[in-house]
């Protein structure tokens, strides 16, 4: 059985068609990300698994139950972090987490709720009023707030949005530390280092449609993302460079010129040789991969073309 | 059934206007004094709406209603504006409660105000004349309905504004309204008979007249009727805001 299944899912707004036939199943253990630019659909459709956005057309379960005719099933199956900061304003910490808990049916829960403080490094604020948080804290208390009731399945919709680097990190290792202990995890991120350092299996949106579907190598090893970017400066800059290397031309920027050369079928040293052949004195050389950020750009712009 | 997840946001509800209590209790009572001491002054002795009752009585459960409509109906929809706007509202929208345990805990916390309020302006108003009380059960059945009643209406209201603006003008052009111009200050055979007429299209007429025929054990119109037309008004209201929950308007869009 799946964590989350999607098919044929469909959801319009007056103006726009935000989903547009969505066919997508989550393993149970994985650990997958959703990206896409802005408007891609990513937040309206961790919504419709969670019950927060009714949909048009298609079918979405989780752990096998409807989101829409079993959601009491479904809804103490799965934890969301929502993107938007949000608090209730009345209510310190504890209480916040003891009404969450409350709301799945659980009285007694302290001992779990005291757990959650102290991996969240919370403790020391359980008695403190939600508007005396800091940014961190409240994103902190919010996902304790989707683990309360200890969910299978957690969705976290940008959990590192606008989250200084500390607490980016050490909410990596949190997450990290969900996944081992079995749960699923759904990550919907704009930081694309953060999904190649985290997930295992990717979906790309774009406006609304899915684009790639496919494990983080096999997205990396698929076109843009079999080639090497090469970062050549030279001692003067070059007017113009032989005629192959030209298509090859990614970025210049005064004597520095950036090339994108295929990893079969193109050779570094040839391309030095020919810039030598070519009058040029190389001062320095740099060479990188294409990471996820570039299969990302690819396929989106691929995608709006 | 989710009981626990009904108790727990009902406790929440209560909770939270027990957090400001200067304002969610306090503020109406003496705003209801207020009224009891100019009106009482002005019209004590000029006016007598039923044969042996003092204007200043007859004021009294008047208010006390009033203050139970305003405060039920404001507990609710204060709550759910508050909840939408800061965004709050979706740690209540990803738990497993049904539409229907969320209105009554809505509901109930409405009533549990609206009572506390309405019992604070009676006690406090008793330092000012005795009142008698001739049919208790009448006095807390129409006070439970009512609350009830606005609660509702403030569910509808929380759940259609977008923004405290529309709140407000639901509040003072709706609301407000309606109970003064429910027979609180009046009754209604004092005014001519177009005016007569057109009171019995207001709901909160039938919530005070009843009220306070639990008092003085007389009314504008029979107890039973009034009764009916309350119980109607919640049973279509409840039915109302019931749909809409379900449907999700405008809170699962």
């Amino acid at each position: 059985m799946s964590a989350i299944s999607i098919s044929g899912l469909h959801k319009r707004y007056p103006r726009v068609h935000a989903l547009d036939g969505i066919d997508l199943t989550v393993g149970r253990g994985e650990f997958f990300g959703l990206l896409g630019p802005n408007g891609a659909g990513k937040s309206t459709l961790i919504n419709i698994v969670a019950g927060l956005t009714r949909f048009d057309a298609g079918r979405v379960s989780v752990l096998g139950g409807d989101v829409a005719t079993d959601y009491r099933r479904t809804r103490r199956l799965i934890g969301v972090v929502p993107q938007e900061l949000t608090y209730d304003p009345f209510f310190n910490v504890r209480e916040v987490l003891r009404i969450q808990s409350g709301y799945f049916g659980l009285r007694k829960n302290d001992a779990w709720i005291d757990e959650l403080l102290a991996a969240l490094m919370l403790t020391e604020k359980a008695g403190a009023n939600m508007r005396t948080l800091s940014g961190g804290m409240k994103r902190r208390v919010m996902i304790a707030q989707a683990l309360v009731h200890r969910p299978e399945v957690v969705v976290l919709d940008e959990p590192t949005a606008g989250v200084d680097v500390e607490l980016r990190k050490s909410l990596w290792t949190f997450i990290r530390r969900l996944h081992g202990e079995g749960h699923t995890i759904v990550l919907t991120t704009h930081y694309l280092e953060e999904a190649e350092a985290l997930c295992h299996r990717i979906a790309i949106l774009n406006r609304g449609r899915l684009v790639a579907l496919d494990t983080k190598q096999a997205l990396l090893a698929r076109g843009i993302g079999g080639t090497r970017r090469v970062c050549i400066t030279t001692e003067q800059p070059l007017a113009r460079l032989p005629g192959a290397l030209e298509q090859k031309v990614r970025r210049r920027d005064g004597n520095m010129v950036e090339l994108q050369l295929d990893k079969g079928s193109d050779s570094v040293m040839a391309a030095l040789d020919a810039l030598r052949a070519h009058g040029a004195v190389i001062t320095d050389l740099n060479m990188e991969g294409a990471d996820l950020e570039d299969v990302f750009v690819e396929l989106t712009r691929r995608d709006n073309a | 059934m989710n009981p626990v997840g009904l108790y727990t946001l009902f406790y929440k509800e209560v909770l939270r206007f027990g957090k400001v209590l200067l304002q969610t209790l306090i503020a109406p009572i003496i705003t209801a004094l207020l009224y009891l001491l100019v009106f009482g002054h002005v019209f004590e002795g000029r006016v007598q709406a039923f044969p042996g009752v003092s204007y200043t009585m007859f004021l009294i459960p008047g208010l006390v209603m009033m203050s139970v409509i305003q405060n039920a109906f404001a507990n609710s929809s204060s709550s759910l504006i508050q909840s939408k706007v800061t965004g709050n509202i979706v740690f209540m929208l990803l738990t497993p409660l049904s539409h229907l345990e969320f209105f009554l805990a809505f509901v109930l916390a409405a009533v549990v105000r609206g009572v506390l309020v309405g019992l604070g302006v009676w006690l406090v108003a008793l330092l000012f004349t005795p009142l008698p009380l001739q049919h208790p059960l009448t006095v807390l059945l129409f006070m439970f309905l009512s609350s009830a009643t606005l609660g509702a209406i403030g569910v509808i209201a929380g759940i259609w504004a977008e923004k405290f603006d529309q709140l407000a003008g639901f509040q003072n052009f709706i609301i407000l309204p309606l109970s003064f111009l429910s027979g609180v200050f009046y009754s209604i055979h004092s005014l001519p008979e177009f005016w007569q007429k057109l009171s019995h299209f207001n709901p909160f007429f039938y919530m005070i007249d009843g009220f306070r025929y639990g008092f003085f054990g007389v009314s504008d119109i029979a107890p039973a009727h009034s009764l009916a037309v309350v119980t109607l008004f919640l049973a279509v209201l409840s039915a109302v805001t019931l749909m809409l929950l379900k449907a999700g308007y405008k809170l699962r869009d």
